[in-house]
C-alpha cells in the first residue's frame, strides 16, 4: 500500500474522531490497512457506511432502554443455579455466587455474605512466595487465641497461664517478647504478667491482686484470647495464590473478609489495583465512579460464571442508574426511585383499593406522565414514538401564509 | 502504617477533572440540561475530594469504557 493512501486514511480517521468511538475507529484502522490496493475515493465509501451502520445501530430517542435492560438480565437469571455456594478460582474459599449474588448487588447491601478482597502486591514482593507470605501475615489478624497451646485460670493463685505454641509463633512471624507486650496493654487490672520458659516453652502469667473472682477471671481470659496481635481488622484468613502471567509467576493474596481502607495502607500491597466484592468499601474509599465499574465488573462475573452471556451494555445501565446520585441506591421491589409518584401506577402494582382510597383522601393529582397511567386511561404511552408532540409557532405560518 | 494514597490512581478509578466556568457552560448548552439533570457526584466523595471539586462545579470524567474504549461523562457535584 503506498504511503500517500496511508496518511489518506489516519487524516480521514482523525477526522472521525467524536464521531465514532475510539473502538470503532480502531477497528476501522486495522481492517482498512489490511486491504491491498485501496483508492481514496473507496476509504471515503468505507468511512461513509460505517458512519451510517454506526449511526443506524444506536439507541433511537424514546427507546425503553431500562426495560430491555431488565428483560435482557431478568430471562438469564433464570436460569441461573440457585445454589449458593461456588468456589470462585480459590478452592480453600466459599463465594456467593450466582441469583443470591446477582440480588445482593442489586439490592446495595452493606457487607456482601462472603466478604472478599484480591490483594495485588508491589514489584518487591509479588514474585517471591516467601514476600508474599510476610505480606499476607501482616493482612491476616492474628489474635492471641492463634497462638496459644493452652490457657487455663488457677482460682487458688488467682492467676491465668498462658502456654504459647512456639510452632505457630514462628508461623505468624511472631516472638514471644511480643504477645507479652500486647498483653500487658489490655486493661485487665492484672497485678503482674510475666513470661518465663517451662520445658522450653514459652508461658505467660498473668497474675491478679486481691480476691479470686471467677468471674473476672474468665473474663479476663476472654480479653486476652480475643486480642488482636497484628493484622488488619476483618481479614479473617489470607491466602496466597501463584498465578502464571505470560511466563512470569505471580502471587496474588486472596483474603476471607474486606477491609479496603486498611488493606491499602499495607506495606507491599500494591493500592492501585487491589480490590474488594464488598461494593460499599470500594464507594467510601474510592469514590462513586469506581462503585459504578466495581458493580459493572461484579455482575458481569456472575454472570459468566454462570455461562450467561449478556450484553455488557445493560448491565452499565443498571450500573448508571444506581450511582445516579452520587450514592450507590438500590434497584429494589419498586425500582430504583422507590415510590412511583402516580397514583394510579402505584395502583396498578399492589393494594390497589388502599392507594385510590388514600389518593381520594388527600386530593392527589395524577399527571399522567409516566407508562402505567396511560395504559389505564387509554392514551398513547410515553415511549419511543409515543414521546414526541408536535409543537407549532403560530408565527411562521402567518409568514409562510403571506407570502 | 497508613499511607498516603491518591485514590485517582486506583485501577477502578477513572480520571476526573474539574471544569472551568466557561467550559462548563459549553457542555451543559451542548448536551442541553441543566446541570442538576447531569448524575452527580458528592462533595463528599473521594475523589472529588483529591480533585477539590466543590459544589456547583461540573467534573468531567473520562472512563475506560468496555465498549467504546474511551467514554467521556460528566457529574455535577453536589453537596454531602
Amino acid at each position: 500500500m503506498s504511503k500517500e493512501i496511508h496518511e489518506y486514511i489516519e487524516k480521514k480517521l482523525n477526522e472521525l474522531i467524536g464521531v465514532l468511538p475510539e473502538s470503532i475507529i480502531e477497528e476501522l484502522r486495522v481492517k482498512l490497512k489490511e486491504i491491498p490496493d485501496l483508492s481514496k475515493d473507496e476509504v471515503d465509501k468505507i468511512i461513509k457506511l460505517t458512519v451510517r451502520e454506526y449511526r443506524n445501530a444506536l439507541v433511537e430517542p424514546g427507546e425503553a432502554v431500562g426495560t430491555v435492560a431488565a428483560q435482557s438480565i431478568g430471562e438469564p437469571s433464570t436460569q441461573m443455579t440457585l445454589r449458593t455456594f461456588h468456589y470462585a478460582g480459590v478452592r480453600e474459599f466459599n463465594v456467593t455466587l450466582g441469583l443470591p449474588r446477582l440480588i445482593e448487588i442489586v439490592d446495595a447491601r452493606k457487607t456482601p455474605s462472603t466478604p472478599m478482597m484480591t490483594v495485588y502486591l508491589d514489584e518487591e514482593h509479588k514474585y517471591d512466595e516467601q514476600k508474599a507470605k510476610e505480606v499476607a501475615r501482616r493482612i491476616e489478624v492474628t489474635k492471641v487465641e492463634n497462638v496459644v497451646s493452652s490457657i487455663e485460670t488457677d482460682l487458688f493463685e488467682n492467676i491465668i497461664r498462658i502456654t504459647l505454641d512456639p510452632v505457630m509463633l514462628k508461623d505468624k512471624g511472631l516472638t514471644p517478647e511480643q504477645v507479652l507486650k500486647i498483653i500487658e496493654k489490655i486493661k485487665l487490672g492484672a497485678e503482674e504478667i510475666t513470661l518465663n520458659y517451662e520445658d522450653n516453652k514459652p508461658v505467660i502469667i498473668v497474675k491478679f491482686a486481691g480476691e479470686p473472682e471467677a468471674a473476672k477471671l474468665s473474663k479476663a481470659r476472654e480479653k486476652i484470647m480475643s486480642a488482636k496481635i497484628k493484622g488488619v481488622k476483618g481479614i479473617k484468613r489470607v491466602i496466597v495464590q501463584r498465578r502464571d502471567h505470560e511466563g512470569k509467576t505471580e502471587y496474588v493474596l486472596i483474603t476471607d473478609g474486606s477491609n479496603l481502607a486498611g488493606v491499602l495502607g499495607v506495606k507491599g500491597v500494591d493500592p492501585t489495583k487491589t480490590t474488594t466484592n464488598s461494593i460499599s468499601e470500594i464507594e467510601s474509599v474510592l469514590g462513586i465512579e469506581a462503585a459504578r465499574e466495581a458493580i459493572i465488573r461484579e455482575i458481569k462475573g456472575v454472570l459468566d460464571e454462570q455461562g450467561l452471556d449478556v450484553d455488557i451494555r445493560h448491565i452499565m445501565l443498571v450500573a448508571d442508574i444506581m450511582t445516579w446520585t452520587g450514592r450507590v441506591r438500590q434497584v429494589g421491589r419498586h425500582g430504583v426511585t422507590g415510590e412511583k409518584e402516580s397514583v394510579l401506577a402505584r395502583a396498578a402494582f399492589e393494594v390497589t383499593v388502599r392507594h385510590l382510597y388514600d389518593a381520594a383522601a388527600r386530593g392527589e393529582l395524577d399527571e399522567l406522565k409516566g407508562v402505567t397511567e396511560n395504559v389505564i386511561v387509554g392514551q398513547v404511552v410515553p415511549v419511543g414514538t409515543g414521546m414526541v408532540t408536535l409543537q407549532m409557532k403560530p408565527s411562521i405560518t402567518r409568514k409562510a401564509g403571506s407570502n | 502504617m497508613v499511607r498516603k494514597f491518591n485514590v485517582l490512581e486506583h485501577e477502578l478509578v477513572p480520571v476526573h477533572e474539574v471544569l472551568d466556568v466557561r467550559e462548563a457552560l459549553r457542555i451543559l448548552k451542548q448536551l442541553r440540561v441543566r446541570p442538576e439533570k447531569l448524575p452527580w457526584i458528592r462533595e463528599s466523595d473521594p475523589a472529588a475530594k483529591s480533585i477539590d471539586a466543590k459544589p456547583g462545579d461540573i467534573v468531567r470524567i473520562i472512563r475506560k469504557s468496555h465498549t467504546a474504549k474511551k467514554a467521556i461523562s460528566y457529574r455535577y457535584v453536589v453537596t454531602g
